[in-house]
């Protein structure tokens, strides 16, 4: 199989993955009890049986579930129109995008922290096996796995706010809350130091703990055999042999992750009362605010399945083997 | 069948982590069965001092091992009535993920094929989509349905249904070595059917594999449940450790420094989970044979080994 045919494969399995996640978003909506008019119109009763009827007619509600209604909202969503917010009185799209940018400078901090150390780490302890470098290594990464990213959220919050005096909550102070970001980024920082901490120390076990096993497998195949016979020094064979071949599946990982990055992101915003989607996604749950959480749900789901699928088609131009096969 | 496991045992009790892991668990699920054995109280009994009151967020003292809520309870009765909640739902819904991803690893491994095919690209799509916010939708729109089940029954069914891809996948993959071993094809030949290949040939075979697999389940069964409670999607009646954790950040326990109401019940979690991941990673590592040739360990400076007999 060439290259164009694998990447149409991926892309084929990207448009469907997308549609499952569609179809999923539309039935959930449908099967909640009470009227989905009230998602265009709001929590507000007022309006007259008969008005409500009309919206119904108007917005296709009094048509059959399928297809006629799918279709139309499969139209809705497709030009970006999610619905109206019920607690917030605003276009969903509005409050997701005015939100995205926060949670991405999070999630990017995060993560670019705990690759670089991970796979550090994660190379030392494998070239190093068996020694108190990497005993102390997989401890950590072991008891991070079995963290809960909420709790060690809680305890960093309690530790640095005591002991630091680092902010407990917000993204900016309150007095910064109406000047761009750009202009307070002291403050921003600040207000950033602890979930990114929390972000990193969860994420870094993991790209550890692969990383170490990658290169262990890498370790144990000929050539790095062959590259030491040569009289290579272990460094060497570490750098122009090893590392290339065992940074693969970190690229796959850094993609599959994004899932957890997501829920991360939840429970770290929750804790941390940053204004970003995880927060809001939340704060939609408590509030039952369906068309926000159906639209956030559908944006978290298409963009990490869009990731994905960058990091398939990157992985083609990484691995030459992909392309052979 | 009994010298395998009386050999897999020695093996086993010579690994210190698989018997920490081992040790964890244990303790857990021990103090979960005995919990009206280790309390005198019931979890909402409201702990009072000498004036009647209740004291509330009271430190650790003659009153409580672990101190008292933001209502007066005492934490270490619903730390072991808690890990009752916490280990249910972690178990049972582990069994079902476990149960799901054999199926399906099984029938794909198998019977390979279209079928084959189609379950893996399920199972694909099922991997690529966010799970924490899939669940929290899921959960959600099913509680609001009026469904008259227990809201712990949808967060156990979830899980269950939801983290069920790993094993299939790891399932599928040592299936398709065995079927092709020779027993496999001379039972064929001799005319055994599937039902009989599979359950006496390859069952056997990828059985440990499944228990090591699920013990890791368990564990991420819980850590999820204890976050969906965390996000306030527990049952409010039946606090597991994570509702606990609910509880205390919403009612401020950080703020008013009660660290021990909100220090123990995550304590437990990674416990319990911990405890879950070294026995599983030391089952997976004793059943794996990968992972064993080191060319860089050691001195930098090769021996030739001479050949037999090439003096």
């Amino acid at each position: 199989m060439n290259r164009r045919d694998y990447l149409l494969r991926k892309l084929g399995f990207s448009l469907v993955t997308v549609l499952v996640v569609v179809i999923i978003n539309f039935i959930l909506f449908r099967v909640l009890p009470g009227d989905p008019v009230r998602a265009v119109i709001g929590r507000n009763v007022r309006i007259s049986p008969e008005i409500q009827q009309a919206l119904r007619v108007q917005f296709g509600l009094d048509k059959p579930v399928f297809p006629d209604q799918f279709i139309d909202t499969l139209g809705q969503w497709l030009q970006g129109n999610l619905g109206v917010s019920w607690s917030q009185r605003q276009p969903v799209k509005d409050i997701l995008f005015s939100k995205l940018g926060n949670t991405l400078l999070l999630i990017g901090l995060g993560q670019i922290l705990s690759i670089i150390l991970g796979v550090a780490l994660g190379l030392l302890a494998g070239w190093k096996r068996k020694t108190a470098i990497d005993v102390g290594a997989l401890t950590f990464s072991l008891v991070a796995w079995a963290t809960p990213t909420f709790w060690l959220g809680i305890i960093l919050l309690a530790a640095g706010s005591a002991w630091l005096g680092l902010p407990t909550g917000g993204i900016v102070s309150p007095a910064n809350v109406s000047k761009p970001l750009y202009t307070v980024i002291p403050d921003l920082a600040r207000h950033l130091i602890l979930p990114t901490l929390t972000l990193t120390i969860l994420y870094l076990g993991e790209y550890m703990l692969i990383m170490r096993s990658s290169i262990l497998e890498v370790l144990s195949e000929d050539y790095i055999l062959t590259a030491k016979a040569k009289g290579m020094s272990h460094w060497q064979v570490l750098m122009r042999h090893a590392l290339k071949n065992a940074m693969l599946p970190i690229v796959t990982l850094i993609a599959l992750n994004l899932g957890f990055t997501v829920s991360g992101a939840i429970y770290i915003e929750t804790v941390f009362s940053y204004d970003g989607l995880g927060n809001l996604f939340q704060d939609a749950l408590t509030k039952q605010d369906y068309p926000l959480l159906q639209g956030a749900f559908l944006l978290l789901a298409i963009s990490v399945i869009l990731a994905n699928m960058f990091a398939d088609i990157l992985y083609t131009y990484l691995d030459p083997r992909v392309k052979a096969n | 069948m009994r010298r395998n496991l009386l050999e897999f045992w020695r093996t086993f009790s010579r690994n210190k982590l698989g018997l920490l892991g081992g040790f964890l668990v244990l303790t857990a699920i021990l103090a979960a069965v005995f919990a009206p054995a280790l309390t005198p109280h019931q979890p909402t009994d409201v702990m009072r001092g000498a004036n009647g009151r209740g004291l509330t967020f009271s430190p650790p003292s003659v009153h409580g091992p672990l101190g008292t809520d933001d209502a007066g309870r005492d934490i270490w009765t619903e730390l072991i009535y808690g890990a009752r909640v916490s280990l249910t739902v972690g178990f049972t819904a582990g069994f079902i993920a476990m149960f799901v991803g054999s199926l399906f690893g099984i029938t794909a491994g198998y019977f390979g094929g279209w079928i084959d095919n189609l379950l893996m690209r399920v199972t694909d799509v099922l991997l690529v989509i966010p799970d924490l916010p899939l669940m929290l939708v899921l959960v959600a729109t099913l509680r609001q349905m009026n469904l008259h089940v227990s809201p712990l029954l949808i967060i156990i069914l979830v899980i269950g249904l939801l983290y069920w891809t790993s094993t299939a996948r790891l399932i599928r993959s040592q299936v398709l070595t065995i079927k092709e071993r020779q027993f496999v094809s001379r039972a064929r030949a001799i005319g055994a059917g599937h039902g009989h290949i599979i359950r006496k040939h390859v069952l056997p075979q990828i059985m440990p594999l499944i228990v090591a697999n699920t013990v890791l389940t368990i564990s991420t069964a819980i850590l999820v449940e204890s976050g969906l409670a965390f996000l306030g999607l527990g049952d409010p009646t039946k606090p597991s450790w994570g509702t606990m954790l609910n509880f205390a950040f919403d009612r401020n326990a950080v703020t008013n420094g009660a660290w021990w109401f909100y220090l123990p019940p995550g304590l437990a979690i990674v416990w319990v989970s911990l405890g879950c991941i070294l026995l599983g990673n030391v089952l997976e590592e004793m059943l794996n044979p990968r992972l064993t040739t080191h060319h860089l360990e050691g001195d930098e400076n090769m021996i030739a080994i001479p050949a037999p007999g090439a003096k």
